[in-house]
């Protein structure tokens, strides 16, 4: 009998989100006069309890931290040694594995947790508001939220197929429900339906690419397939078929072409509360998955994934671009928009080994987590200022809907301005340094046609970022009804849109926070 | 080498002797008054034949859920049962084993607890 009883420290956040969500599911149910509130309530203060504990457990992240806090004035160089000091006492390895090699703590984990979270916490606040309006901002949504940050979690930090997969199902059922929420709307009911219907699919893809890897290799966690792939010891036919089935499931959940007939409807028809959430966390999460099971697992068939990586990539960046101008929803313009920033994810990701050189590998990924990190803090502004334009018995899901925003409320035009510039690419916004870092790593790795073709496709898309900039300016507002929103939408609205500005000022931090991150967890 | 396989038999007799004996003895000793009602088809709940797209109660649905739920839960104890006994006698780490079926019944329970409370389980 050789059973080691596991460490829990590296899943604390886990663990406090598990425990939350009984917590909670228990209160709304015995406290139902204030279950709406108190379950949001207390939803928000698990996420950024969690969120907090995320960083505690890993170290080089807290460090990491800790010397940004210290260099802010008055109390920072106490508040990082209080930070420090509460973490004292575990001396943790920079990767620690635990759970029988079912869950890895390592900084990538943390760092892409932390990001999740917060991203989660945010699309709830946004939401709040116009679920009220519809009336359903029951406790079971918040509860649902939660339960797909639980999932999201497990599956960023996990080390082992079947702890993968069970995150990955924890977070798209918690997702199914979240878009069938609206239970009148015949729209929602429709776009779950396909959303459920497909993603099944799509998990028993991955389920069967799974099993033919544990059927080469013998092995389901990710190190030791890669140990088996290393040393040869795997049927190649069957190692190459199973990856083939893990790169169309892992494209699915990314949304890239051509799995990504889903993400238009399903954007389109969920309640845009919950559409800002499948857009945000969920996509880090996708992220994360892709780097567990080809980097992580499959690093050995780089030359395989990549050629195929290169194929979904330069269709999704072409599609996602050329459909989104045909589009007069907006949320159906944003859902082809993801699509090809989801394209421009892979590109960073397929930079990574050229003949065999591995030399390139921290720099390309690196690119596409900061694109993937971007993309989420301008993916929470655009859909943030769809909610806002909305109220009750009133859906902005036009892009006519944005006429003339200059004049009701030229803050928030000049918000929705910055989010639409830095989503095309235009200096000196986020997305603008995110474009840059992916395009140098693909021209380091020789393959400059496809830059030209990102490129190119990047200047096109330019046209429907700006045709709504150019609405919003220069055409007389159809609908002159104030916006109204609570004043903490308001202020996060605005701290949101503002930060994309002022990173795309000074985008060094978060680079070399992601750079950080990947060098200490490769 | 065959004789290892006589458990195997036995079982198999055993199996169908169980199954066959109380039919035939039901056959042997039971009074025999059949009537129309009797001899039609049955399904619990449902009329037997008529139009497969008849809308139905959604509480079934509840019920066959929360059975799979506990059915799970069962299929989940009885390996755990069995080698609970080698913890034991292993001793280190029985506490930290039976503490983790513990904590895995306790979220069921809470399940349960919150259906109830959510009338799941009141058919009227």
């Amino acid at each position: 009998m050789n059973f080691v009883v596991p460490d829990f420290y590296p899943a604390a956040a886990e663990i406090l989100v598990a425990v939350m969500a009984l917590v909670i599911m228990l209160a709304s149910t015995f406290a139902r006069r204030v279950a709406s509130d108190l379950a949001y309530g207390l939803t928000q203060l698990t996420l950024v309890f969690a969120a907090l504990v995320s960083v505690l457990v890993s170290p080089n992240l807290l460090a990491a931290v800790a010397a940004v806090i210290s260099e802010l004035p008055l109390f920072g160089v106490r508040l990082a040694e209080v930070l420090m000091s509460l973490a004292e006492g575990y001396a943790a390895n920079e990767v620690v594995a635990t759970f029988s090699g079912m869950f890895i703590g390592d900084m990538l984990g943390g760092l892409l947790k932390v990001f999740s979270l917060l991203a989660v916490a945010i699309a709830l606040l946004y939401g709040r508001g116009y679920l009220a309006d519809r009336k359903i901002d029951r406790p079971e949504y918040y509860l649902l939220s939660l339960l797909m940050s639980l999932g999201m979690m497990v599956m960023i930090s996990a080390n082992h197929m079947l702890s993968l997969y069970m995150g990955l199902e924890m977070m798209s059922l918690s997702l199914y429900g979240m878009v069938a929420f609206d239970r009148e709307s015949p729209r929602a009911t429709e776009a779950a339906m396909k959303y459920f219907v497909l993603g099944a699919l799509a998990s028993g893809l991955l389920l069967y690419g799974m099993s033919m890897i544990y059927g080469a290799t013998g092995s389901l966690e990710l190190s030791g397939i890669a140990q088996s792939i290393y040393h040869q010891a795997a049927n190649k036919t069957v190692l190459v078929f199973g990856l083939v089935f893990i790169v169309a499931g892992v494209a699915f959940k990314l949304g890239v072409v051509p799995f990504h007939m889903w993400v238009p409807d399903v954007y389109q028809g969920a309640p845009t509360a919950v559409t800002l959430m499948i857009s945000s966390a969920p996509k880090l999460a996708a992220f994360a998955m892709a780097m567990r099971l080809l980097v992580y697992g499959l690093f050995e068939l780089a030359d395989q994934w990549q050629t195929m990586l290169m194929f979904l990539s330069v269709l999704s960046i072409v599609l996602g671009n050329l459909a989104a101008i045909a589009q007069s929803n907006i949320k159906r313009m944003l859902a082809y928009s993801g699509i090809s920033h989801m394209g421009f994810v892979l590109l960073g990701l397929l930079a990574g080994v050229v003949d065999g050189d591995r030399n390139f590998a921290l720099n390309a990924y690196s690119s596409a987590m900061f694109y993937a990190v971007s993309y989420v803090i301008m993916s929470l502004a655009s859909f943030g200022m769809v909610i806002l334009l909305s109220r009750a018995g009133f859906e902005a899901e036009t892009i006519d809907d944005f006429k003339g925003l200059n004049k009701r409320n030229s803050w928030f035009a000049a918000l929705m301005m910055i989010v639409m510039f830095s989503m095309a690419g235009i200096p000196f916004f986020i997305g603008f340094f995110a474009k840059l870092s992916v395009l140098q790593a693909v021209v380091a790795a020789g393959y400059v046609w496809l830059a030209v073709v990102a490129v190119l496709m990047s200047v096109i898309g330019a046209f429907y970022y700006l045709r709504v900039v150019k609405v919003m300016y220069f055409e007389e507002p159809v609908d002159s009804t104030p916006i109204r929103a609570q004043g903490e939408v308001r202020f996060l609205l605005s701290a949101n849109g503002l930060a994309i500005a002022v990173l795309g000022l000074l985008p060094q931090g978060l680079m070399s926070l992601c750079a950080y991150a990947l060098l200490a967890s490769l | 080498m065959l004789e290892n396989y006589f458990p195997v038999l036995m079982f198999i007799l055993v199996g169908l002797g169980f199954g066959l004996v109380p039919v035939i003895l039901g056959r042997l000793v039971a009074p025999n008054r059949p009537g129309s009602e009797k001899l039609s088809p049955y399904e619990c709940g449902f009329e037997a034949f008529e139009d497969a797209r008849m809308k139905f109660d959604v509480r079934y649905y509840l019920i066959a859920i929360l059975f799979i739920l506990f059915d799970l839960e069962i299929a989940f104890l009885f390996p755990w049962a069995t080698v609970f006994q080698e913890f034991i006698a292993a001793g280190q780490v029985a506490w930290f084993v039976f503490g983790s079926v513990m904590v895995f019944i306790a979220v069921l329970v809470i399940g349960y607890v919150v259906e109830w409370k959510n009338g799941a389980l009141d058919w009227e």
